[in-house]
């Protein structure tokens, strides 16, 4: 294979996994320094900004909340857009996507959930609470849960990637229900106060880190993905050396 | 399609009680909240509503399992996808008989269950109403969630967890119509239309998903 194939021109280019791995290596480095720095900055803003005058010192797990809660949903949306490429393009990375987008997506909704529950106790006097929000990220953990399970179920990975994709998809045909139904379901007990960044509610105090750390987030999971998707192509590729040599050794076996 | 409700009408019927088993385990779960919350007869006809709506969804996720899980392993589900009627179909009539099989006799059980837990007849009424309108919605997703765990070996446990999360709308929306019907201010109607509306979509988004499952999980 000569060099200039593996130039990437288009985006079905990415397709080879060989193309892909090249691409990796070149841009995970700049990609981890970036997150690396961003994360410097966002943190030092984090603990040098004031901190609220009602909530005090706790104002700053929400720079780690707020940007967790927003990745797991987008880690869903990846999922989802992975499952359309598995499902419609049959794009042979798009499920290697999905596979390794789940552990990850899991880990962020944990830890907002967790980042959640310590800022609840000292603000709500309680740990958790069946809030419309808390409710719906829960069943998001649960979903993400599930899918890895189904994932770990099936030996065959591209027949465990064509189904995970369709419970994906219909998962999130879901997610906007659960998310509206419990509103309704549930609307008296803490209406807003979750905080949102819908223009004045937020003070540009709070808002820089809070932007700075949703966007290293934000390049963490990208690099996060980048290497894991690497990791399961690399070890898709060792279990079917592995075949091979264990094919090869039954027929030497056999000659013998 | 008329004769493949009625095998599996019959199949589901014959084939040692199933839709007893599932009322038998409906009516289990109910009776063992007592000995949970203890017999106080207020505390049980306020909860009432609730207990039945969980032990419904609790049952009819019971016997999801083996909706594909018996076509696949007697070879009758390579003839249903070969057929030549959509695959959607098939499976949507499928559910149907699911349904008429196990998820009916849930409702037929259900007033007898309100009366043992001192429900008045207006939440008994309203809770076998929703029951009605909402476990074909059950059913219709956990179809979905049976055909993705058709080829599992094992996947019983699995199709309950990955179908529960799915169900959780229903289940508000069910119970929410059910309180609005007894307390006085909040209007019955608009959490009992958003169920049926629940219903529709899911019957439309279930048959769909499980289709394409049972193709891709086939070849």
């Amino acid at each position: 294979m000569s060099e200039p194939s593996l130039a990437i021109r288009k985006f079905s280019d990415l397709a080879n996994p060989t193309r892909f791995l090249a691409l990796v290596a070149i841009v995970w480095p700049w990609l981890a320094g970036l997150t690396l720095c961003l994360f410097a900055v966002g943190l030092y803003l984090a603990f040098t900004t004031v901190g609220d005058y009602q909530q005090g010192e706790t104002v700053r797990i929400m720079y780690v909340h707020v940007p967790a809660a927003w990745l797991a949903m987008m880690c869903y949306t990846v999922m989802a857009l992975s499952a359309l490429g598995t499902l419609v393009w049959r794009h042979p990375l798009a499920d290697v996507s999905a596979k390794a987008a789940a552990p990850i997506g899991a880990c962020f909704t944990l830890v907002a959930l967790i980042t959640g529950s310590l800022w609840g106790k000292p603000m709500w006097g309680t740990w958790w609470v069946w809030d419309a929000r808390l409710t719906s990220v829960f069943v998001l953990f649960l979903m993400y849960l599930g899918m890895i399970a189904l994932n770990r179920a099936m030996d065959d990975p591209t027949r465990a990637a064509k189904v995970s994709a369709v419970l994906i998809l219909v998962g999130f045909v879901n997610i906007p229900i659960i998310k509206f139904s419990v509103e309704w379901w549930n609307t008296l007990h803490q209406p807003a106060s979750v905080i949102r960044l819908d223009g004045p509610t937020i003070s540009a105090e709070f808002l820089r880190p809070l932007l700075v750390m949703a966007i290293a987030f934000t390049l963490l999971f990208f690099t996060l993905h980048i290497l894991a998707m690497r990791n399961e192509i690399l070890r898709r590729r060792i279990a079917v050396l592995r075949r091979h040599a264990a094919r090869a050794a039954g027929r030497e076996g056999d000659a013998a | 399609m008329i004769a493949l409700l009625a095998r599996d009408l019959k199949l589901s019927v014959r084939a040692g009680g199933g839709a007893l088993i599932g009322v038998l385990f409906f009516m289990t779960v109910v009776a063992v909240i007592p000995f949970g919350v203890g017999p106080d007869l207020n505390l049980l006809a306020r909860i009432g509503p609730a207990i039945l709506w969980i032990g419904a969804l609790l049952a009819s996720l019971l016997g999801l399992d083996r909706l594909f899980q018996a076509e696949r392993e007697d070879g009758s589900l390579d003839l249903l996808l070969m057929q030549e009627t959509p695959l959607v179909l098939t499976v949507f009539v499928k559910c149907i008989a699911h349904w008429l099989a196990t998820g009916l006799p849930l409702v037929i059980a259900a007033p007898l269950l309100g009366l043992f837990m001192n429900m008045d007849e207006t939440a008994i009424a309203a809770t076998t109403l929703t029951l009605l309108a909402g476990t074909p919605a059950i059913t219709f997703i956990g179809a979905a969630g049976a055909a993705i765990a058709v080829a599992l070996p094992r996947g019983g446990l699995l199709v309950s967890i990955l179908v529960l999360p799915l169900a959780i709308p229903v289940l508000i929306f069910g119970v929410s119509a059910v309180y609005a019907a007894i307390q006085e201010p909040a209007p019955f109607l608009p959490p009992f239309l958003i169920l049926v509306a629940l219903n529709l979509l899911f019957a439309v988004i279930g048959p769909v998903a499980a289709a394409a499952a049972l193709r891709l999980s086939s070849d």
